[in-house]
């Protein structure tokens, strides 16, 4: 029987009632008094000298209270990068300075070049086209490969090539997996694009800076999924704030999918010229704005080679990676083609010798960070991709070749540094063939080919890493910062909760699921428990929310400090009973003495716990509200199967999504109705970056996609119903809920099913040549892939 | 958007003479306008909106049965207003955009625009249209002259778009991905002395006829007398969502398409 409450229960979204009627606040419905407005003029071309920037005539204008260029940020800090990758010879990556406003060069379209604040938006932006900007242009660095040429254009002149960085892991094993090659039985290689994404989140970004004069306080208002990782380095790296004088607030806020995870320059800014200006600063993005700023996603050129032994047993792996970095580092960028990348390089696989090698490039374009996935999709996309290729070549079937190879014993280490702790991929691929009717595909095929479309069928499985991070290991692999989570429980004296978490909920339903699981723990209705998230200034010090991890980590920070106060509680009520502490029970937010009808409410303890007449004193504190910081002992390891079908009409070469099954193995699930819709958002946005999706750069840096009209989003037609299930689990071994997360599973593991799908169509239709099309698979691709 | 005034005159005589102001921009349905002016892509002094004008509304039927569309009639209008009359025609006004589109936009602003991509051009030249303006009346064949390029003179309205009715017609949009607009339209008419196709879309010139079909079907309308044929892709439009030859196959897949449903 499904649970009406409390873990398990899919109860009804609680924030849903603000956004769908239109009293959510976010951070554009946040005005302050006096506020001005900035425009930022950026530039139209992609790499050039910046040689004068004239503002005489801009500063004239009506309205304007004051242009800033890159001069008026020498002595700031630039944006920092949160994570130092170490080269294959133990050198650091190449790290260049991102300034707040160019200096010296423009580097990509969209690089700010100057801002104006002015008393309207209209105002500043007339002033920012009165601006003369003077531009010697350069060749434009795009192409990955070419960038590293000898004698390419150096994007940055400080630096030795554009090459960040060149990662071998394990760069020990890379010997050994070469001699696995020599010896294979059988060498499959496929060469692909992992095609670059434009985030598209439906609130574009927005920031609003404020200074008190009385109190040297600023504040931001930002739309952020981690308010606390901005306010320590946009205070310690940029402006020179101390926390405890800056205020982060990031409010309600419409998707973030990891754009809204990073540190940006009009971020600082605001905070900054607020200061300087004396009045508040607001920034709203365009959508315009947002394509040619927000961080892109994915963007690796990758050639991987699979090798395997007579038996047709996995015997090693060896990927050679371009991963493309843009023109700046991002906050979290150089992570994600390494450590969220190499390290899940295995999947689902026993494969004993892996060795990854990746190029991380620098190029004139909007900077590529971390994307809804970050890393593992790219590892999931070329390792399915390969086996599937792999069982062609072999004449197998690709399911049995899957399953021959599965890891089936836990905990397993891989050879690239993880080790899974528990995980049943025969259950979620048994439980996906359920779902499927694999024995009527060929009855639907016949079908298919009847109104002339050509029908496949396209199967993979995947795992990610999610719970980020044990905070030892990811220093070890230079994370500049701890990726623990933390949860403060302050009980009322009349006994309801509230929740202060470092997490952040922008679209997951945090407010929720997190409050299911303290009612539970206590045994309360869930509306006793009130989730409050988002602000320095009143939430625990936390990393926040991407990674799939706010659950795994921030849930078990909120366990461990509703512990913390159900042990309280209980010494308060042994007090109140006479009884000995060690006999209390807490069930259904009754207090009672083991084995007597003694019994007292949880309102009754907390209000002794606020007025303590009869308390004890001499022995704990008043009061109840406990804080705890959790730091995970290791990742937790998602993991599930995928089917596609799809049709593909062979005279244009439109492909259809007839059906879609996704068996996921979640571990514990808190609200089943919030993890599928999680799973369908982000199958959303994997069959996106399959079929539609692609930032597209020509070659002088513009950027072609830069609206709706060319980069095509997702809509409904395009999706077909989705077949969920997340029945097949295991629950985590090293958290207290047994949970792993889901946020980023259906992005990861749809794209390969879709490819998958196609290439077996065509194949079945004598296209025996199409062993691979790269993403997104237009009718255009799909249709000049038939005719070679 | 920059600054501007606005004008919303009643009669076309008022819009015609409001038009002859410097730098004075018409706005039908303001489907590419007004995008264009967020942008701050266009500048006008005054914009002239023509949907205030009753005479340019409406769906009727002359005494020689042609299907007489006024130039600030709403897509969405034609759709419902030609659904027995033309069911070609109000097929393709059906499919224009979404419906936010299809109620502002306007049969008027769309062939004044000439967008390359755009659906009606297909229509009004496939059917053989005649463009009545403020001044005078232009043959289909006659008004589109390439890209965003017409016949008009600077101030000059479309008032009425007159469309003979065919005997059988039928319209196929094979959409680009992103816009939803024809990355090919095909518009195929069957009338007693003859066969037009007119395909939208894939010209770099815009919208155009294509004749090689068009004497193919007048002898045998059906979907196979296209088969053997085959379209030229050097005049086509590539980019990023379609080269040219994608594009010249899919002139010829579609115009059997339009063939095989038309009714």
């Amino acid at each position: 029987m499904p649970k009406d409450s409390g873990i398990g229960a899919s109860s009804k979204r609680r924030e849903d009632v603000r956004f769908l009627t239109g009293q959510g606040r976010y951070t554009d419905d946040i005005n302050l008094h006096g506020q001005a407005y900035v425009h930022f003029l950026r530039s139209d071309v992609a790499h050039g000298v910046l040689k004068n920037v004239d503002t005489s005539e801009a500063a004239a204008m009506p309205g304007v209270v004051r242009i800033f260029t890159g001069a008026d940020f020498e002595g700031v800090g630039g944006v920092p990068c949160g994570w130092q990758v170490t080269d294959r010879h133990g050198q650091p990556m190449q790290e260049p300075a991102h300034p707040i406003l160019a200096q010296g060069k423009v580097r990509y379209v969209g690089d700010a070049i100057a801002a104006v604040v002015a008393e309207t938006p209209q105002q500043a932006r007339d002033a920012a086209e009165a601006i003369v900007v003077d531009i010697d242009e350069l060749p434009a660095v795009i192409d990955m490969k070419a960038a590293l040429a000898d004698g390419a254009t150096k994007v940055h002149d400080d630096l030795t090539s554009n090459l960040c960085y060149d990662w071998g892991f394990v760069e020990e094993n890379k010997g050994a997996v070469d001699e696995a090659f020599a010896n294979a039985a059988h060498v499959t290689t496929l060469e692909l694009v992992n095609n670059r994404l434009s985030p598209n989140p439906m609130e574009p970004r927005v920031a609003v800076g404020d200074y008190a004069t009385g109190t040297d306080e600023s504040t931001l208002y930002t739309t952020s999924q981690n308010p606390h990782v901005i306010r320590l380095l946009m205070g310690a790296f940029v402006l020179g704030i101390p926390e405890h004088k800056l205020r982060v607030v990031a409010p309600d806020v419409g998707g973030g999918f990891g754009s809204k995870i990073f540190h940006y320059v009009e971020e600082a800014f605001v905070t900054f010229a607020a200061k300087q200006c004396r009045r508040p600063v607001k920034w709203t993005s365009s959508r315009s704005e947002a394509f040619i700023t927000d961080a892109h996603g994915r963007d690796h050129v990758t050639k991987i080679e699979l090798a395997l032994d007579a038996d047709n047993n996995f015997a090693a792996i060896r990927t050679e990676t371009y991963a493309n970095m843009g023109a700046y580092l991002s906050t979290f960028a150089p992570s994600v083609p390494t450590w969220l990348h190499g390290t899940l390089m295995a999947g689902n696989y026993k494969t004993p010798l892996i060795y990854v090698n990746v190029k991380a490039v620098f190029t004139n374009t909007v900077p590529v960070d971390a994307y809804r996935g970050a890393g593992r999709p790219e590892a999931t996309f070329q390792l399915e991709r390969v086996i599937d290729k792999a069982a062609r070549e072999l004449g197998v079937d690709p399911i049995e070749l899957r399953r021959q190879n599965f890891v089936k014993e836990f905990p397993y280490a891989t050879p690239v540094a993880v080790e899974y702790d528990t995980g049943d991929y025969e259950g979620t691929m048994t439980k996906l063939l359920d779902m499927i009717d694999r024995d009527g595909f060929e009855a639907r095929r016949a079908k298919s080919a009847e109104n002339g479309k050509l029908r496949g069928l396209g199967v993979n499985c995947y795992i990610e890493a999610c719970g980020i991070a044990p905070s030892a290991l990811v220093g070890q692999l230079g994370a500049r910062a701890g990726l623990y989570e933390s949860a403060t429980v302050r009980v009322n004296a009349t006994g309801g909760l509230v929740v202060m978490t470092g997490s952040h909920s922008h679209g997951q339903g945090h407010e929720t699921s997190f409050a299911q699981v303290v009612a539970d723990m206590i045994g309360l209705d869930e509306n006793m428990v009130e989730i409050v998230h988002g602000d320095t200034a009143n939430t625990p010090m936390g990393m926040g929310t991407y990674g799939s991890r706010s659950l795994a980590v921030g849930g078990s920070a909120m366990v461990r400090a509703t512990e913390k106060i159900i042990a309280k509680a209980k010494k308060i009520a042994a007090h109140l009973m006479e009884a000995s502490e060690g006999d209390i029970e807490l069930k259904d937010g009754q207090f009672s003495v083991a084995g007597t009808d003694k019994s007292v409410a949880w309102g009754d303890v907390t209000l002794a716990a606020y007025v303590p007449h009869n308390y004890p004193l001499d022995e704990i504190e008043p009061g109840l509200e406990e804080t705890a910081f959790y730091d995970p002992n290791n990742f937790t390891y998602p993991a599930g199967a995928y089917a596609c079908e799809v049709e593909v009409d062979p005279d244009t070469g439109k492909v259809t999504i007839c059906s879609f099954a996704a068996a996921d193995d979640f571990g514990n699930v808190v609200n089943p109705m919030i993890v599928e819709g999680q799973v369908h958002g982000g199958l959303a946005q994997g069959i996106g970056q399959a079929l539609l999706e692609n930032v597209s750069y020509d070659e002088n840096g513009q950027l072609l996609s830069a609206s709706y009209m060319d980069y095509c989003m997702p809509r409904a037609d395009d999706l077909p119903f989705y077949k969920v299930d997340h029945s097949s689990a295991t629950p985590c071994t090293h958290n207290p809920l047994g949970v792993k997360g889901c946020g980023e599973a259906g992005a990861i593991g749809s794209p390969p099913s879709v490819v998958n799908a196609v290439v077996d169509a065509l194949q079945r239709a004598g296209h025996t040549h199409v062993t691979h099309i790269d993403m997104p698979l237009t009718p255009s691709r799909v249709w000049a892939a038939m005719q070679n | 958007m920059y600054n501007f005034e606005f004008s919303k005159p009643s009669t076309i005589a008022d819009a015609v003479t409001a038009l002859g102001q410097e730098e004075a921009q018409a706005l039908g349905g303001g489907q590419t306008l007004l995008p264009t002016m967020k942008q701050r892509l266009a500048q006008m002094s005054t914009l002239v909106s023509l949907n205030g004008i009753a005479e340019m509304k409406g769906v009727c039927t002359n005494d020689a049965g042609e299907i007489c569309i006024g130039g600030a009639t709403t897509h969405a209008t034609v759709a419902k207003e030609t659904a027995d009359s033309y069911p070609g025609l109000a097929g393709l006004a059906s499919r224009i955009g979404d419906p936010a589109v299809r109620n502002r936009g306007t049969i008027g602003g769309s062939l004044a625009n000439n967008d390359p991509s755009a659906c009606y051009p297909a229509a009004a030249l496939g059917s053989g249209a005649t463009i009545v303006t403020n001044a005078r009346e232009i043959a289909a064949d006659e008004y589109f002259q390439g890209m965003f390029a017409t016949a008009l003179d600077d101030g000059e309205i479309i008032t009425e778009v007159r469309f003979p009715v065919p005997e059988a017609s039928n319209y196929q949009k094979f959409v680009q991905p992103a816009s939803r607009f024809a990355l090919v339209g095909v518009f195929v008419a069957k009338f007693a002395d003859g066969v037009r196709v007119a395909v939208t879309g894939a010209g770099s010139d815009g919208v155009f006829r294509w004749t090689e079909a068009e004497e193919a079907l007048s002898s045998d309308f059906s979907k196979g007398a296209v088969e053997g044929l085959s379209v030229p892709s050097q005049d086509m439009i590539s980019d990023l969502h379609g080269s040219a030859e994608y594009r010249a196959h899919l002139v010829k897949v579609m115009t059997g398409r339009a063939v095989a449903a038309a009714s």
